[in-house]
């Protein structure tokens, strides 16, 4: 009935005025909220059954079969709904692009090859009409990502419901990106008589030019004082300490085997995002501690000889080896098909729970935010998805409620906006 | 039809001849006519005095290999005026300069009919794509609209002498070339010219010898064609020109290019191809024009050949088979597939595979880097399994036949021109020298050292002391030894008929070292001795050496098997329909039955045959359902996989010539890919890159098959239009400005233009020039041929439903259609039908109103709506597309996967063929592990006519096959590294990958080789 009711207004609303501009980043929790007779999946592995959360002050304060509602708890009846921690996307340009083929409207690709110093948060926009599309698919954080050049800048993360990007911060500046060029032999032309480029040259050259920055970045930061600062310089600081981690774009295996090198030359903490071939050295990558972001599971074969569903299994393959990964996508507005991501690769070989951890926990792990969030546990934050179904099968993954720090966000979005004016058109119910 | 063309060309040598008075063809011709009268004469002045000499020679106690197969022992050979005047027993004329050919061979100068030898370097088209366009060429003079319709040139008039390249050719053992400039689609006649360093006037032997044709626009800078499809849409346009030409339409004025065309429509007719599938896509337009033409091959027509067989071509080989891979780092190796591994083992079987298949064919040594290696790339054809008899003819008859210059080359037949090789041995014996290689009667020395064969026993007398010394080694390296209770080693070298030797008399001993004139049997000369002092020598001759057959028997390694179609997961052997009953399982019937538990379906000679419970099984093959679905095979209406060289024409903004069905890629693994998701039929669609794109062809996924066979027969036609900012180019750059349209309301115009074209076009008469653009049109208005329209705002869409309304017929299926759901009514009321992505938006600003509720909205309006890939990725998972309409929208399952199967359908017009599970209807089914909505279905099993073209458990078995084989050849091709054979750096092996949008998310980006965009 509930329900009922808040279609109508929503309806209601968007004959008002049918555009995003009324959806409203929500208010501080102030009520506590108890959240009962779901299937909770805490993101560790462990799933309730039939079990209750609480929830106050933004923070996680109860979990478990037997738990009460707290005194003056908002009290929500999910009916076997399915509860998630609030699903992470990695590596993304969400809220840095609106319409991609659209220049003015890009902001994730900055000129120059190295600019450590490039910061993605200034430039995320909280009031992309794509951001309520993604959080109303249940992914409630997201790390913004700079592209373009060598080392492109820094990515920070955020939570997808604010007024502004210093709200939205939710982890500021907490990797840089390098992006290394790619290695594959150039492909044979056919019909063409001269011999394709090897790009191995540029490869070495351009990883040259990057090894020599960190080289010289090193030298510099020895020292306190200088005649002239040198930001770009200054900017990997933190990297040098390991407060900050090095993402290296990186996809087949002698990139990665560079990205590892990295690893061992600079002391870096260095994730691996792309990891196509991760699948052909897992046992490297788990021995050197090296975490990876698998780029769109969703993908075809490297090469025709490839395993038609390589791509698919690959995480189950990680797993295996016991290498920390997690999944992403590409793009911006493909985030919303994060879960089913997840679901791929549990159809090829991950647990249900496993490809979870996949887009929760682990993800928070490989982005440093895992104290406070990507599982369900007491004194975590209470970023929350509430599903009717199973969130990773698209047949079931109708998200009904979110909470971000305690606070319910709003689902409602552009597209729903849409539908609800030309149901209106054709009188459909 | 070929006593007709030899008819016609007989009449055109004629011509010829009458017409171009005392050209060098005239004089050969009447001096052989007339005797030796008139040949003195010439227009060339002489400056001093004249030296004219008949050039009569006499070869005689040879081996003669007349032509391939007649081999004529202690024979002899008489040339003269640079013809042959016999060869066998004919008489040694009187002054005729004998030569003595003992142990010598005579084979007919090699003929390649593949060679631009003497013609300008052609450019290569800068510009590049997304340069500002260039609508018609801009060649200089009366020609025709197309640049890369050359018909005009002809290289007898562009070729020129080149000494360095003919002395490469010569040395290799060619006489005569078949030469023509490589350039362009049509190219022009050929010239065939002896390779003699003589004047152009006596070196071109035949001025119009050929027309030569490609699908390649070459230095053409003009942007039509700039696919193959487009290629093959210009050709089929410019015959129907050339015909129409004919009369000399006065609007069109003089077109030199189409006059050249007919003027040369008697010769023979030589195709370049650049792969297998092109040489039927060649012959089949040869088919529509009558013309059979001769093919230069690409080298993997081996791949595929009862379908060379059937073109009836004769085939031009070449010989560049590829060089080992270098797979030493195996990271890099990774990028090569096995279809390339495979090819290098197999390509030099191509050769026996002709001889087997019975078809003519001759060799050219285009391509290869290296014109010394032409000889060894032959051997390696005949270890490959080509007879020796066959690799001769190649060279020498064949191109002569092929050609229909049987008169003036390829054998040593009287009268024929007097090129011819001398060889130490059988012409393709590995240790066999070419010494001489003469044409037209002139000699040209290849190789000295060894003509002189000094090889045999000799008793030498230095001063007073005799010894026996053996010469042996080969002809061209003697070696020395001195006879003696220790056989000592020592040297001897000739050059022409001076000689040194040099030798021990004991081992570790001083040297004796002389030299002299060897002059037959008998040789002199001084030295010195052990000791230094001078001493006089002589040497007589007492036996020929005889060397050992040192020949090894090479037993041939059998090569990997052949794969259909050529790739890892082909076929060993073409698969056949078999009788399947689907037992018990939950069937997805698509029909008023709805969903059926525990129900079992029987197939029959590639038919459903009947669904049932409890069926009985007969003969058939039974595969157990226990907890399956089985549903009917997901049909994509909107691809791009299979498609070779070029999605878009989009060159001008109306292409409708352009046909998706010439250029099928049988070999594509996506069509594999796309059966282990379930997908038994595709609908190839032309890109969006202009208003009205190319026909589009429906295929089924019958992998192994070729492109004819893939083919959804009997299907109605389609095409392809598009609308919006892909059309007006708006994502294109700043030099993509000049097309016209460049606003939507351009497009309308464009429309409108075309049809009003065609519907006056039809009213012309009957020696109209035949329009294919405008003829495909009115198959649009007659309801022959039916519309599917990229289109994504609103108001484009309505305005297309207008004019269709207007021109009085339907727009069939608007696809994308990304807001379809704001004119869904209007759609109804149309009568068309919605192919839409179920989720994408925000990649381009006509799609910012794109929802994920659009397929549901239509659905509900009433409308028959698909939801479609563009994707070679996400078609393989169109159930899960299809799924994303339960969450928006809520649109049952059933319904859901009708949006995948029945609807696809019933918008191609192919329901009552395919897309349900009903009695009748083809057998193309899908086996689920799950409820095929599910993200967790994974599809098992997918049947297309009852032949099972994807099998989960049979694809672990071809994983492991292609490990296993590659393997194989990695060691194969280290083993060749290892032994010094040369080896080529690893590539990466390239897909083609087509989408229609050039900004798309929800793609693939990055690793795939060929990614091509729009």
């Amino acid at each position: 009935m509930k329900r009922l009711i808040s279609t109508y207004i929503a309806v209601l609303s968007c004959m008002a005025a049918a555009a995003q501009e009324t959806i409203y980043p929500a208010k501080v929790q102030e009520t506590p909220v108890f959240l009962t007779n779901a299937t909770i999946h805490i993101g560790n592995g462990q799933v309730v059954e039939k079990g209750s959360l609480a929830f106050a002050n933004g923070k996680i304060t109860a979990i478990g079969n037997s738990i009460q509602a707290p005194a003056g708890a908002r009290v929500l009846d999910l009916q076997g709904k399915h509860i998630y921690p609030g699903i992470i996307a990695p590596a993304t340009s969400l809220g840095l692009t609106e319409i991609e083929a659209v220049r003015a409207t890009n902001d994730n690709e900055e000129v120059g090859e190295i600019n450590p110093s490039v910061r993605a948060l200034v430039a995320y926009n909280t009031d992309s009409k794509v951001l309520a599309t993604i959080r109303s698919a249940g992914i409630l954080l997201a790390q913004v990502t700079p592209e373009g050049g060598l080392i492109s800048g820094s990515s920070s993360v955020v939570q997808l419901d604010a007024w502004n990007w210093e709200d939205a911060a939710y982890k500021a500046d907490g990797a840089i990106h390098l992006y290394l060029p790619s290695l594959q032999p150039p492909a044979a032309n056919p019909g063409r008589p001269t011999p394709p480029k090897d790009r191995t040259a540029e490869f070495l050259e351009k990883t040259g030019e990057v090894r020599a920055f960190f080289r010289e970045a090193k030298a510099y930061l020895q020292e306190n004082k200088h005649a002239a600062t040198n930001l770009k310089f200054e900017a990997v600081r933190r990297l040098f300490s390991r407060e900050q981690k090095l993402f290296i774009h990186a996809d087949l295996v002698k990139e990665m085997l560079v990205a590892v090198d990295f690893a061992r030359e600079f002391g870096f903490d260095v994730v691996i995002v792309g990891g196509a071939d991760a699948w052909l050295i897992p046992d490297l990558l788990k021995q050197h501690q090296i975490a990876v972001v698998l780029v769109q599971p969703h993908s075809l074969p490297i090469m025709q000889d490839d395993d038609v569903d390589q791509p698919y299994k690959t995480p189950a393959q990680l797993q295996k080896a016991g290498v920390l990964f997690c999944l992403g996508n590409e793009g911006f507005w493909q985030q919303r098909n994060l879960t089913y991501e997840a679901g791929t690769a549990s159809t090829y070989g991950l647990s249900k729970e496993e490809a979870l951890s996949a887009i929760t926990l682990n993800t928070a792990r490989i982005l440093g935010i895992d104290k406070t969030t990507g599982s369900l546990e007491t004194g975590k934050d209470a970023n929350i998805t509430i599903s009717a179904g199973d969130l990773l099968d698209m047949r079931s993954s109708t998200v009904t409620q979110a909470f971000i720090q305690g606070r319910e966000v709003s689902l409602d979005n552009k597209q729903k906006q849409l539908y609800e004016r030309y149901k209106y058109k054709y009188g459909l119910k | 039809m070929s006593k007709i063309r030899v008819f016609l060309y007989r009449n055109s040598l004629s011509r010829l001849l009458q017409g171009k008075g005392l050209s060098c063809l005239w004089m050969l011709t009447s001096a052989l006519l007339a005797g030796s009268s008139v040949k003195a004469q010439a227009t060339f002045p002489v400056n001093g005095i004249t030296d004219t000499r008949e050039g009569c020679y006499a070869f005689v106690k040879a081996t003669i290999v007349k032509s391939p197969g007649v081999v004529l022992n202690n024979a002899t050979l008489v040339i003269r005026d640079g013809r042959i005047v016999s060869a066998g027993g004919g008489p040694v004329p009187k002054d005729a300069v004998v030569v003595n050919c003992e142990g010598r061979y005579i084979y007919p100068s090699f003929v390649d009919l593949y060679s631009d030898y003497g013609t300008p370097p052609v450019k290569k088209a800068s510009g590049g794509y997304r340069a500002a366009p260039q609508f018609i060429s801009t060649t200089k003079g009366a020609f025709g609209w197309n640049q890369a319709v050359k018909s005009e040139v002809n290289a007898a008039s562009v070729f020129s002498k080149d000494e360095r390249t003919a002395e490469s050719l010569r040395n290799a053992g060619f006489g005569a070339v078949l030469t023509h400039q490589q350039d362009g689609i049509a190219r022009g006649t050929g010239v065939l010219v002896t390779l003699a360093n003589e004047r152009e006037n006596k070196t071109v032997i035949r001025e119009k010898a050929s027309t030569h044709y490609s699908f390649d626009k070459g230095s053409s800078t003009q942007n039509y064609p700039s696919s193959l499809m487009g290629s093959i849409a210009l050709l089929r346009q410019t015959f129907l020109d050339a015909q129409w030409y004919q009369s000399h339409p006065a609007k069109e004025g003089a077109n030199l290019t189409l006059q050249a065309w007919n003027d040369s429509r008697s010769l023979p007719q030589i195709f370049e191809v650049q792969d297998k599938w092109d040489v039927l896509r060649a012959d089949k337009i040869g088919d529509e024009f009558g013309v059979q033409y001769i093919i230069k091959a690409a080298g993997n027509e081996y791949q595929r050949m009862p379908e060379m067989v059937a073109t009836k071509a004769s085939f031009i080989l070449p010989l560049n088979f590829p060089q080992p891979i270098d797979v030493e780092d195996p990271n890099e190796a990774r990028f090569v597939a096995l279809s390339d591994m495979k090819h290098w083992e197999l390509a030099p079987t191509e050769p026996a595979a002709f001889e087997k298949a019975n078809i003519p064919f001759c060799f050219t040594a285009a391509g290869l880097k290296d014109i010394k290696q032409f000889t060894a790339a032959v051997r390696k054809a005949i270890d490959a399994g080509l007879s020796e008899q066959k690799a001769l003819e190649a060279v020498t008859l064949a191109p002569a036949r092929i050609l229909k210059a049987e008169d003036l080359v390829g054998t040593l037949d009287a009268g024929k021109l007097a090129n011819f090789l001398v060889t130490s041995g059988p012409v393709f014996n590995e240790s066999t020298v070419i010494y001489q290689n003469w044409i037209q009667g002139q000699q040209y020395n290849i190789k000295d050292d060894g003509w002189k064969d000094i090889r045999g026993t000799y008793t030498l007398s230095v001063g007073n002391t005799s010894y026996n010394v053996l010469i042996k080694g080969t002809a061209s390296a003697p070696a020395l030894s001195l006879l003696q209770q220790d056989t000592l080693a020592g040297s001897v070298t000739l050059e022409g008929q001076l000689v040194k030797l040099s030798f021990p008399l004991k081992k570790g001993g001083t040297q004796v070292r002389l030299s002299g004139v060897a002059g037959g049997q008998e040789w002199d000369g001084t030295g010195l001795d052990t000791t230094g002092k001078w001493v006089k020598w002589h040497a007589v001759f007492n036996a020929a050496y005889t060397p050992k057959d040192s020949t090894k028997s090479k037993t041939p390694q059998q090569p990997g098997k052949l794969y259909y179609p050529f790739n890892g997961y082909g076929w060993e052997e073409q698969p056949k329909q078999q009788d399947l009953l689907i037992r018990n399982a939950t069937v997805w019937t698509n029909e008023q039955e709805g969903k059926l538990e525990n129900t079992d379906v029987l197939v029959r000679n590639g038919k459903i045959v009947q669904i049932g419970k409890n069926l009985a099984a007969g003969n058939a093959r039974v595969i157990d359902g226990t907890g399956k679905h089985l549903t009917a095979g997901i049909i994509d209406e909107h691809s791009h996989i299979a498609i070779s060289r070029g999605v878009n024409e989009g060159t001008q903004s109306v292409t409708a010539e352009v046909r998706i069905a010439d250029v099928i890629n049988p070999d594509d693994v996506n069509i594999y890919r796309q059966l282990s998701g379930g997908v038994t039929a595709s609908h190839l669609l032309h890109g969006s890159a202009n208003t009205i794109g190319g026909q589009s062809q429906l295929i089924k996924l019958r992998w192994g098959a070729d492109a004819e066979e893939l083919k959804f027969a009997g299907a109605d036609p389609f095409i392809k239009f598009a609308l919006g900012e892909n059309v007006k180019q708006s994502n294109w750059g700043d030099n993509q400005k000049e097309r016209f349209p460049q606003t939507r309301m351009g497009v309308e115009q464009i429309l409108t233009d075309a049809f009003t074209r065609a519907l006056d076009y039809e009213k012309l008469g009957a020696d109209k020039r035949k329009d294919l653009e405008l003829e495909t049109l009115l198959e649009i208005l007659h309801s022959k041929r039916f519309v599917t329209c990229h289109s994504y705002v609103q108001s484009e869409i309505n305005m297309l439903i207008k004019t269709a309304d207007k021109f009085n017929f339907r727009i069939n299926t608007f696809t994308h259609i990304l807001e379809g759901y704001k004119v869904a009514d209007k759609m109804k009321q149309h009568g068309a039908g919605a192919g839409t992505f179920s989720d994408w938006w925000a990649y381009k600003m006509e799609v910012q109103d794109a929802i994920p509720y659009n397929a549901t909205i239509m659905q509900r309006a009433g409308l028959t709506v698909a939801v479609n890939s563009d994707d070679a990725e996400m078609a393989r998972r169109l159930n899960q597309e299809a799924a994303k309409s339960i969450r928006y929208g809520d649109m049952t399952e059933e319904e859901a996967l009708k949006l995948v199967t029945l609807n696809p359908a019933k918008l191609l017009h192919v329901a009552d063929r395919t897309g349900s599970i009903k009695a009748g209807k083809d057998a193309d089914l899908v086996l689920w592990s799950d409820d095929p909505l599910s993200i967790y279905a994974k599809a098992e099993k997918t049947i297309v006519d009852g032949i099972v073209y994807f099998d989960r458990e049979k694809d672990l078995e071809l994983r492991q096959r292609i490990s296993t084989e590659r393997n194989r050849l990695v060691q194969k091709m280290l083993a060749e590294k290892k032994k010094g054979t040369p080896v080529q750096k690893a590539a990466a092996t390239a897909e083609e990958m087509y989408h229609c949008e050039d900004l798309q998310g929800g793609h693939q980006r990055g690793l795939k080789g060929g990614e091509n965009e729009l």
